[in-house]
């Protein structure tokens, strides 16, 4: 038997409460925030970005999930998953910022990657995309995904290494339009 | 050899990026198109959320909130069979909802309708799909209730479901409507799914669900991606 997959909608402007509740100081649960590395997590990296629509204006009620594998390009690790979910709904900035580590290579001549699902009001299907790192600029010239992007674009997939005095910061804004405007995967 | 595109994601299902009746995604949807690419590790693979991860209210939105008392409304259950495109069970898996209590108004702090909230109610649960890949919750039937996009515009009662199914590839956010709903033919956020695929959002009333003397059964069904990739693999 062959059936059809259930069309997508989207996430509405009320996503709060049902999916990042303690986020946003609901009383009920949910099951995964942008804490996938604790502070005593060797190698802790920050990733902070926004989410600009086609003004260039920051967008508060996106919610961005991101999939990862370990520092030794391992999926599925234990404790966090591997798996973030963040509003912009809660930081003065429309930022999403998550706390995890760098992943490692999963291999297949892949450079170390996460992969980035987006929602938000005004989309009507998630979208998907790939957060790369500035510092790991000879493995993304290797890297078969990047290779399909156009050579002009594919700056929009890579998060901008900055050392602060806190640790290391990943900077990646999502332009869903415009110049500048982030590569989306279908697959 | 590489995954063929059986079990991408099925455009002829799914609404388009750009649909100018729903305002808003004239400024967030993407201008240019989505590029191919094969699916690797990154794209088969994803969180398991299982039975550890829901408490014992969490499917039951008519107990959850409450703090003094019974939420108001109509109390209904909503179940249904959560399957893969061979109609396979995807067993175990985590589905969240989130819904507008019975007047329409939803416990966010951005929603402005004029209509009471309920003290007892907060809206939001989730439960986890059983070996049949079924999953049930109870709740309150949803009201509906105004929005901006257009001169009088109504969403219709729905329930905003998510599922994330064995892989990153299966994730799905949808809403679930109800049968006979008038406002449907008027929602740009329905209208937006191709005509051959709406029915899919739409529930249906089961006597044989309903739990005598207490409350209404509605099924809602749900096909996650996945599944006809097998045959075509190497």
């Amino acid at each position: 038997m062959v059936t059809k997959q259930t069309p997508s909608q989207t996430v509405g402007p009320y996503f709060a409460y049902g999916l990042t509740a303690q986020q946003y100081h609901y009383p009920n649960g949910q099951i995964a925030d942008g804490t996938l590395a604790d502070d005593k997590m060797p190698g802790r990296v920050r990733i902070i970005g926004r989410v600009l629509d086609g003004d260039g204006q920051p967008i508060p009620d996106a919610m961005v999930e991101i999939w990862q594998a370990d520092s030794d390009g391992r999926y599925g690790w234990a404790g966090a998953r591997g798996f973030g979910r963040q509003g912009t709904g809660t930081d003065a900035e429309s930022r999403f910022i998550f706390d995890t580590v760098k992943p490692g290579s999963i291999g297949g001549g892949q450079a170390p990657h996460l992969t980035v699902i987006l929602f938000m009001r005004g989309l009507l299907t998630h979208l998907y995309t790939r957060i790369y790192f500035s510092d790991d600029a000879e493995a993304n010239r290797a890297d078969p995904v990047l290779a399909a992007v156009p050579a002009d674009r594919r700056h929009s997939l890579v998060a901008r290494r900055e050392e602060t005095a806190n640790g290391i910061v990943y900077h990646f804004d999502i332009h869903m339009q415009g110049e500048g405007e982030t590569v989306f995967f279908d697959f | 050899m590489t995954l063929r595109t059986a079990s991408g994601r099925d455009w002829a299902s799914h609404p388009p990026l750009n649909y100018p009746p729903y305002r808003s995604t004239a400024l967030r949807a993407p201008t240019k198109p989505l590029i191919p690419i094969a699916r690797s590790l990154s794209e088969t693979t994803g969180p398991i959320y299982g039975d550890e991860s829901v408490g014992p209210l969490d499917n039951d939105l008519t107990r959850n909130g409450r703090r003094n008392g019974e939420p108001l409304g109509e109390r209904i259950i909503v179940t249904g069979r959560v399957v893969d495109e061979l109609g396979r069970p995807i067993r175990h898996s985590l589905v969240e909802v989130w819904q507008a209590n019975a007047a329409g108004r939803y416990v966010h702090k951005v929603d402005q309708h004029d209509a009471p909230l309920d003290p007892n109610f907060l809206g939001g649960g989730r439960c986890v799909t059983d070996e049949d890949g079924i999953y049930r919750f109870y709740t309150i039937k949803p009201g509906a209730y105004p929005w901006g996009n257009h001169p009088n515009a109504w969403r219709p009662n729905h329930i905003h479901f998510s599922l994330l199914g064995p892989s990153i590839a299966s994730r799905l956010v949808t809403q679930m409507y109800f049968p006979g709903d008038p406002l449907l033919t008027l929602d740009p956020i329905y209208l937006g799914v191709p005509a051959e695929a709406r029915e899919r959002l739409v529930s249906t009333f089961s006597i044989d669900v309903t739990e005598p003397g207490f409350a209404l059964g509605y099924v809602f069904d749900i096909v996650l991606r996945g599944g006809r990739e097998t045959p075509f693999e190497r």
